[in-house]
């Protein structure tokens, strides 16, 4: 065997060259990306042109013309299709967030049980966990929304909780407040009560460091967040009047409505997120090793303190990232909210807005880009709370 | 480099190819040997799959007619449903080649969304559906309710309009399908159904006892309904405004199902009845289709009167007397322009 021997021809010699070699490759591949996107873009532009479309968002000021029956913003059908975008995003972001929230909890509360003693606990959640992770989220929502609006009484055979909550196949009826003058005094206090557990968590934990004394930090800083505010509500002569929802012909008027398109919505996502959550919260649990427990037990640190002070901070490292991308999906699948007529971002811009102007490509973009976005968002805010709970080497 | 070379000569050509698509749809409906046809998810009369799979009524027969004009075969017909949001980025995008979908013609789909409308063939109003037991008589007491409305189309703005301009408040039940619509309604999750008064006699009619719901006086709009083409193809355009034409003027002049071939294969004493037929004149090579586009396409599904009375008419469960739709000299609005 005789060795290579070096080429003469730079050109070749480059190619043999490891270094230069991967670079040309990569050029050559983004090379060939860019053109592929260049063709889609160029195709798209020529398409539209042929049937005398071009591309612009100037729709986004022109009156949207319809109605949506959730906003939380100021919206009527004079209002603008920019308007009508931000209505359907803040509906995306909000059952996103509330549906991130309650999957996290019921998505812990599984976890744990997978792991119980009692033979009971651990295989209900066992049997849920398996029947709803293997059921597609698109047919808990249709099965949700089908039971509210069938099972639930009309407006007029309402469950009525005192006169003030009402519950009805409309969804669910609730006072809403009205703030008066003085309210600002009740909220500056709540504010003042955060700024003062922040700092007696602190104080408290210093206290503890040096003198081993313990103060019972979770009651006086509920004291100070929601007790002492409450106390002064009264004091005040409660400065909230309440809107109480009431039936008035076909309807209630007045109050808050949580649609059944919101409620089908809010709780697929959160029952079916919380099923993967679960699994991930349990293999984060067993990833402990169980001697750690054993040893905090031996020092006679009591179970709870062990579960708090010893397996969670660690667990967590563990169940931070697969977690993200449970909470990405849950995100995204929100835009299931189609099939059930939940405004969102993709009904409202993508959809009805799309539809009425023709702005396929605009309006398309525009969803993608905020899911983009959204997603990013999670992304980050979770990458910095997983940075936050590292292992800190000392 | 070969590779590089063989992909960028592959992308070229298919961008080219994708470029010359629009030319000619007729060709290339000529090619595929098949029409697509974009028509409702199903709404029974207009166009809704039968207990076999085959897609029937008013909108179908003038899928089928168009298809026998041009294709030669009533048959050739590749059906797409959509819904009310999807159906102009379908047509659009070429995933159709023409629409026959309960559509109303507006100046904003024409100029806005690049559609070219073909003569109406339905005049149609959006109405409201309650049931019988709300003791509801008039829209305008109306006020709170919960009304289920098919997003993307005309009457989801003709209902914030109406209830703006009466000052009055709803809530809006935004459905995708006319199923959808109708499972809602049914379920309570709204108390009013509103569509054009074809679709609500349709969904009506789906009701065991149709009597316990009831359609308010009020006509909110007008609803001209007809098929559309994509902007851009005059002579694709103008076989699909004939074809609807011929229809039309094959009622009038008596020209049915049952006598079209027959006409067709002599020349008769009534010049009208043979340059529409094609054993007299040169109409159909002008459209560039042959002598017995129009021939064929009545033979296929009847005239226009046979069409609606199938489909729609007084004899079926729609119920639909002719109205606005009955010929112009027999009371109604259809005229169409002669064909010569
Ligand atoms: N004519 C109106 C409304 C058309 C429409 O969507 N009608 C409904 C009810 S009549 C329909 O055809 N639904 C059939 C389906 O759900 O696919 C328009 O063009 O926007």
């Amino acid at each position: 065997m005789s060795t290579p021997t070096p080429s003469t021809n730079p050109l070749l010699r480059a190619w043999y060259d490891k270094e230069t070699r991967s670079i040309i490759v990569q050029i050559i591949a983004a090379a060939l990306i860019l053109s592929f996107f260049a063709y889609i873009i160029n195709n798209a532009v020529v398409n539209l042109a042929a049937i005398g479309k071009d591309i612009s968002f100037n729709f986004l000021w022109q009156n949207a013309s319809y109605d949506i029956n959730q906003h939380l913003i100021e919206y009527s059908s004079t209002s603008n299709h920019f308007t009508a975008m931000i209505v359907g995003l803040i509906n995306t972001l909000l059952v996103a967030a509330a549906g991130i929230v309650l999957a996290t909890m019921l998505g812990f509360m599984l976890g744990v049980m997978r792991l119980s003693n009692n033979w009971l606990t651990q295989k209900i959640a066992y049997v849920y966990i398996e029947y709803v992770r293997n059921v597609p989220v698109l047919l808990h929502i249709l099965l949700l929304h089908g039971l509210i609006i069938n099972a639930l009484p009309r407006p007029k055979g309402s469950y009525n909780f005192g006169d003030t909550f009402f519950l009805n196949n409309r969804g669910f009826q609730m006072p809403s407040p009205e703030f008066q003058s003085l309210f600002w005094i009740v909220g500056a206090f709540v504010v003042a009560g955060i700024a003062f557990a922040w700092w007696f968590s602190r104080h408290a934990q210093k206290v503890q460091d040096e003198t081993g004394k313990a103060y019972p930090v979770a009651m006086i800083n509920i004291a100070a967040i929601v007790l002492l505010p409450f106390a002064v509500y009264f004091v005040l002569g409660s400065p909230i009047e309440w809107d109480v929802p009431a039936l008035k012909g076909f309807n209630f008027k007045g109050g808050i409505v949580v649609r059944p398109e919101f409620i089908a919505l809010w709780l697929a996502l959160s029952f079916y997120t919380a099923a993967f959550i679960g699994e991930i919260v349990r293999a984060g649990i067993v990833a402990i090793n169980h001697g750690q427990t054993e040893a905090a037990q031996a020092l006679g640190i009591s179970n709870s303190r062990t579960l708090k002070l010893v397996v969670i901070p660690q667990a967590l490292r563990v169940i931070i990232p697969p977690l993200t991308s449970q909470y990405l999906n849950l995100a995204k699948n929100s835009s299931l909210a189609l099939a059930i007529g939940y405004m969102d971002i993709v009904a409202t811009i993508g959809g009805i807005s799309l539809n009425q102007t023709g702005r396929e490509m605009e309006c398309m973009l525009i969803v993608m880009a905020i899911y983009l976005a959204i997603s990013l968002l999670i992304s980050t805010v979770m990458n910095w709370y997983n940075n936050r709970i590292q292992l800190v080497e000392r | 480099m070969k590779l590089i070379n063989k992909v960028l000569t592959g992308v070229a050509l298919t961008a080219m190819t994708a470029t010359a698509a629009q030319a000619s749809t007729l060709e290339d409906v000529r090619a595929a040997d098949e029409l697509k046809c974009i028509v409702t998810t199903g709404l029974a009369g207009f166009a809704a799959p039968d207990a076999n799979g085959r897609w029937e009524g008013f909108d179908a027969d003038f899928c089928r007619a168009v298809a026998a004009a041009v294709l030669g075969d009533g048959d050739k017909v590749q059906f797409v449903p959509t819904t009310g949001k999807t159906r102009f980025t379908m047509l659009n995008s070429g995933e159709g080649d023409i629409l026959f979908r309960n559509t109303t013609e507006t100046l904003s789909r024409d100029a806005d969304l690049k559609l070219s409308f073909l003569p109406v063939n339905f005049y149609d109003g959006q109405g409201f559906m309650v049931p019988a037991s709300l003791g509801v008589s008039s829209a305008t007491e109306l006020d709170g309710a919960s009304v289920c409305i098919q997003t993307g189309t005309t009457t989801e703005l003709n209902l914030a309009d109406y209830f703006r301009t009466n000052g009055i408040s709803y809530e809006p039940v935004p459905i995708e399908t006319n199923e959808e619509g109708f499972t809602n309604y049914v379920a309570g999750r709204c108390d009013v159904y509103t569509t054009d008064a074809s679709g609500l006699a349709s969904t009506r009619a789906k009701f065991d006892d149709p009597t316990q719901h009831v359609v308010l006086p009020e006509i909110i709009s007008k609803e001209p309904l007809g098929g559309a083409v994509r902007h851009g193809d005059d002579e694709w355009f103008d076989i699909g405004k004939w074809v609807v034409n011929a229809l039309i003027n094959a009622e009038e002049m008596g020209v049915t199902q049952a006598n079209a071939m027959n006409l067709a294969a002599n020349v008769g004493n009534n010049p009208s009845i043979n340059r529409l037929v094609g054993s007299e004149g040169n109409m159909g090579e002008m459209l560039g289709l042959d002598a017995k586009w129009a021939a064929r396409a009545i033979a296929q599904g009847g005239n226009y009167g046979e069409i609606y009375e199938r489909n729609v008419g007084p004899n079926t469960p729609l119920q639909i007397e002719r109205g606005l739709n009955a010929l112009w000299n027999k009371g109604g609005v259809l005229y169409a322009a002669p064909i010569r």
